[in-house]
C-alpha cells in the first residue's frame, strides 16, 4: 500500500496563480526537477478567470528549504501569485475514486461506512462497484486503507488543493 | 500598415535599437532573412551558429546593452544551446530568435524541427513560441524588456515559419503586460541600515564583489563605498575590472585559483558584504568551511540567490549599483570617526599578506629556455592600455589571464565564468570588438579551446574585425592535465593534443589572419608589438608554452579554502 498521509512536517502546500498559456505546466514541472525540489502532488485547473489556472503542489521541504523553492518559483515569468499554506493553517481537499470488488454479504455494511465518510457510491455494475470520496487527504488516507480489504481493481487520488483555513492566524 | 510577420519582426528589432544581429540563415528562418537586406540592422555571417552565440555574449558584455542572435530551426537551434546555458550562468542579455517549422508541423518530426522551447527552457530567462504574427511586436518587447531587466539573462523567440510569412498589422504596444514579472530595483532603506550597523561593528570586513557590480554599472559607486569604509576588496572572475587592480584594497581574485590574500582575507573575515555575487563552488570551496566567522550581507538582484549557497544575515534585494548608493548615502549621514582605527590592524594584515603573496610563477630556465604562459600574458599587460578588452576561453589561460592582467575599468573582461565553455573566446572576442570597435580587443586562449571554435575567424577576416587572438599552446589540454597531475598520480589520459598539429601560422592565414610564431622569450614582445600594429585584419600568435606549468595558488575540489595551495616557491613562508 501507498504511503500516501504526507507527514505534516515535511510538506508544504504551494498553490500557483499562473498565466493561462501553453508549456506552463512544463515551466514549473521542469523546475522542480532541474533544481532538485521534490513534488509529492500536484493538481492543476482553470480558475474563475479564464486568464489563470491554479496549480497546487505538495513540495518536499525536505529535499529543499521551502524559502528557495518559492524564490525559485518566483523567477518564473508566466507565475503570477504564490501562496504559501503550512498544513496547520490549510483546509486541503482531495478526490478519490475506487473501483473495487464488494462481496453482497458486506455491502450493507460497506454502504455504511461509505455513508459515515460521506462517501458516495457512483457506479455499480454486477461485479463491481465505484465509490467516490472528496474528503481532507487524512481522511483520505484512513478511507483507502478500509478498502484495502476488498478487491480493487483501480484507485485514483487526485492530488491535494487547498485554501487558506478562515481562522488561521497567520 | 501592413506587414509579413518577416517584415515585423525585424521591424520590432530595429525599434528596440538593435544594430547588430549575429546569424545564419536556414529554412524555416527563410523568410526572416529577406527583409534584412532592406534594414539597418548590420548582420553579420557567422560559420556556425555558436559562434553566433558566444559573439552575441562578447557585445552584450563590453557594451551593457543586449546581443541579439538569429538561427534556424532544428540544427541551429541546438547548436544555440551552449551559448544560451553560457549567458544564463553568467547573467548576460541576449535576444536569440530560432527558425521554427511551420505551426501546422509542430509535432510531426518535420524536416529539421525540434522542440526549441522545451530544450531550451532551462537555459534562458523566459523563451516564446509565437502562435499569431500580430503578436510579434508584443513578443519581440517582452523579450527584450526580460532579457535586460532584473537580472539579466538569455531569452530566445521561436517563429514558425508561416509566422514569418503571415500577414498582420503593423503596433508597437505601449506597455509590458507581464503579470508575474515583477524584477526588483531599489533597496529596502530598512535592509540598507541593518548592513550599515553590521559594517560598522565589523572588524574583519571584505566587499566580496561578483559579476552583478558590473552588469548594474556599479563601479563608480564601489570606488566611493571603499574610499568612504576603507574595506578591502576581492573580485571575482565575473567581476574582474569592477575594482581597480592598483587600488591598494585591492585583494584580488578569489576562488580555487584566486590570489592567497583574497582566499584567506574571505576565511579570516568576521563580516562579508557580497555585492552581486553568488557563493559560487569556485568562489566557496567547500561550504561549510568558508568565511566561517563572517557575518553576510549578501545584495543580490535575484531573491534565489539568498541563502541558495549561504544564508545572509542581511538580504538585500535591489539593483546592486542602488544598493551600494544607498550604502553610501546612509553611511556618509552619520560619520564613522573610529573606523580608520578598528579596522587598521586588519588592513596592516591583509596588506602584508598581499606583499608576501603574489601571483608568481618560475623564470624559465637556460636548459628549458620555454615561454612562460604567464610572462605572455604580462607582456600582453606591458603592450597595452588599461582600455584594451581581454577576453579569454576556460582553462589554464584563463586563470593565467585572471591573475596576471591588469584590471582598471569595468566590461573590459569577457570570459566563460559559470558554464566554463571551452571555445568562447574567439567568437566572444569577435563580438566584443563589434561593440567596442574603438577599443583593442586580445583574446588570450588555449590550444584546446582555440580548435573549437577557430572557424570564425574567417567570419572576423571576411566582416574585418580584427580581432588579435593570443593562443597560449602547451600542446595540452592544460587544466585537465594539471588535475590528472595532482590527483591522478600524472596518469595522463587523453590530453596530449601537440604543438604543431594543426599548423595554428598557416590555419590562420588560411582564415585571412596574419599568423605569427612565437618560440623564445625575446620573440614576445616583438611580435606582440606586430599584432598591435596590424588594425585591417585579425592576428593570432601560435605562443609556444611550457606544457608542464601549473595554475597557483590552487584550492582542490571540495576542499577547504584553508589549505590552499601556494606556489612551490611560497610554501617556506609564514602564512
Amino acid at each position: 500500500m501507498r504511503a500516501t498521509e504526507a507527514p505534516a512536517r515535511l510538506h508544504h502546500l504551494v498553490t500557483l496563480k499562473v498565466e493561462n498559456k501553453a508549456g506552463v505546466l512544463v515551466r514549473v514541472a521542469g523546475l522542480f526537477a532541474r533544481r532538485g525540489f521534490n513534488i509529492f502532488s500536484l493538481a492543476v485547473a482553470p480558475t474563475a478567470d479564464e486568464r489563470f489556472s491554479r496549480i497546487s503542489i505538495v513540495v518536499d521541504v525536505e529535499s529543499a528549504p521551502l524559502q528557495q523553492i518559492l524564490d525559485q518559483l518566483n523567477k518564473l515569468i508566466p507565475v503570477v501569485e504564490i501562496t504559501e499554506l503550512h498544513p496547520a493553517h490549510a483546509l486541503e481537499a482531495e478526490l478519490l475514486l475506487a473501483t473495487l470488488e464488494v462481496p453482497a454479504e458486506a455491502l450493507a455494511e460497506f454502504e455504511g461506512r461509505c455513508s459515515d465518510y460521506g462517501a458516495r457510491i457512483a457506479d455499480r455494475s454486477s461485479t463491481a462497484l465505484t465509490v467516490m470520496l472528496a474528503a481532507e487527504p487524512g481522511e483520505l488516507d484512513r478511507f483507502e486503507s478500509e478498502l484495502g480489504r476488498f478487491v480493487i481493481h483501480e484507485l485514483q487520488r487526485t492530488g491535494r488543493i487547498g485554501l487558506p483555513k478562515l481562522t488561521a492566524a497567520r | 500598415m501592413e506587414l509579413t510577420g518577416a517584415q515585423a519582426l525585424i521591424k520590432s528589432l530595429e525599434t528596440k535599437g538593435v544594430e547588430v544581429i549575429f546569424g545564419l540563415p536556414g529554412g524555416a528562418i527563410l523568410p526572416v532573412y529577406d527583409p534584412i537586406i532592406d534594414s539597418s540592422i548590420r548582420h553579420i555571417l557567422v560559420r556556425h551558429e555558436q559562434g553566433a552565440g558566444h559573439a552575441a555574449e562578447g557585445y552584450a558584455q563590453v557594451t551593457g546593452r543586449p546581443g541579439g542572435a538569429m538561427v534556424t530551426s532544428g540544427p541551429g537551434a541546438t547548436n544555440i544551446v551552449t551559448p544560451l546555458a553560457d549567458a544564463y550562468m553568467d547573467s548576460i542579455p541576449l535576444v536569440v530568435i530560432t527558425g521554427q517549422v511551420a505551426s501546422g508541423a509542430i509535432g510531426t518530426d518535420a524536416f529539421q524541427e525540434v522542440d526549441t522551447t522545451g530544450i531550451t527552457m532551462g537555459v534562458t530567462k523566459h523563451n516564446w513560441l509565437v502562435t499569431d504574427a500580430e503578436d510579434i511586436p508584443t513578443v519581440i518587447a517582452e523579450a527584450f524588456h526580460v532579457a535586460t531587466t532584473g537580472r539579466p539573462g538569455p531569452v530566445l523567440v521561436d517563429f514558425p515559419k508561416d509566422i514569418a510569412n503571415a500577414k498582420m498589422n503593423w503596433h508597437w504596444p505601449d506597455s509590458i503586460d507581464l503579470p508575474g514579472y515583477r524584477p526588483e530595483s531599489a533597496p529596502d532603506l530598512k535592509a540598507i541600515a541593518a548592513a550599515v550597523e553590521l559594517i560598522r561593528a565589523a572588524e574583519r570586513p571584505v566587499l566580496y564583489v561578483g559579476g552583478g557590480m558590473v552588469k548594474s554599472d556599479a563601479a563608480p559607486a564601489l570606488l566611493e563605498l571603499v574610499a568612504l569604509t576603507g574595506i578591502p576588496v576581492v573580485t571575482t572572475l565575473m567581476a574582474r575590472g569592477a575594482f581597480p587592480d592598483s587600488h591598494a584594497l585591492h585583494l584580488g581574485m578569489p576562488g580555487m585559483h584566486g590570489s592567497y590574500t583574497a582566499v584567506t582575507a574571505m576565511q579570516r573575515a568576521d563580516l562579508l558584504v557580497a555585492l552581486g555575487s553568488r557563493f559560487d563552488d569556485r568562489v566557496t570551496g567547500k561550504v561549510s568551511a568558508f568565511a566561517p566567522d563572517a557575518k553576510v550581507i549578501h545584495v543580490d538582484i535575484d531573491r534565489a540567490e539568498h541563502g541558495k549557497v549561504r544564508r545572509p544575515d542581511v538580504a538585500i534585494a535591489a539593483d546592486c549599483r542602488l544598493a551600494t548608493e544607498a550604502l553610501v548615502e546612509q553611511l556618509r549621514a552619520a560619520p564613522d570617526p573610529g573606523a580608520p582605527a578598528r579596522l587598521a590592524p586588519w588592513v596592516a594584515q591583509v596588506s602584508a599578506m598581499k606583499a608576501r603573496f603574489p601571483f608568481t610563477y618560475d623564470k624559465p630556465s637556460a636548459e628549458s629556455g620555454s615561454v612562460k604562459p604567464q610572462f605572455v600574458v604580462e607582456q600582453l599587460r606591458e603592450a597595452n592600455d588599461e582600455e584594451t578588452i581581454l577576453v579569454s576561453g576556460v582553462g589554464q589561460h584563463q586563470m593565467w589571464a585572471a591573475q596576471h592582467w591588469r584590471f582598471e575599468q569595468p566590461r573590459t573582461w569577457v570570459n566563460s565564468g559559470g558554464l566554463g565553455t571551452m571555445g568562447f573566446a574567439v567568437p566572444a572576442a569577435i563580438g566584443a570588438k563589434v561593440g567596442r570597435p574603438d577599443r583593442t580587443v586580445w583574446a588570450v586562449d588555449g590550444d584546446g579551446c582555440f580548435q573549437m571554435t577557430a572557424q570564425e575567424l574567417v567570419t572576423a577576416s571576411a566582416e574585418r574585425i580584427p580581432v588579435k587572438i593570443a593562443i597560449l599552446n602547451n600542446a595540452y589540454l592544460g587544466m585537465v592535465r594539471q588535475w590528472q597531475h595532482m590527483f591522478y598520480e600524472e596518469r595522463y589520459s587523453e590530453v596530449y593534443l601537440s604543438p604543431d598539429l594543426p599548423d595554428y601560422v598557416r590555419w590562420a592565414e588560411a582564415m585571412g589572419c596574419v599568423g605569427l610564431r612565437v618560440t623564445e622569450p625575446e620573440e614576445v614582445m616583438p611580435a606582440i608589438d606586430k599584432a598591435n600594429s596590424i588594425d585591417d585584419r585579425p592576428v593570432v600568435i601560435d605562443f609556444r608554452t611550457d606544457s608542464m606549468e601549473q595554475v597557483y595558488p590552487m584550492v582542490a575540489a571540495g576542499a577547504s579554502n584553508d589549505d590552499i595551495i601556494v606556489h612551490p616557491s611560497q610554501r617556506h613562508l609564514e602564512r
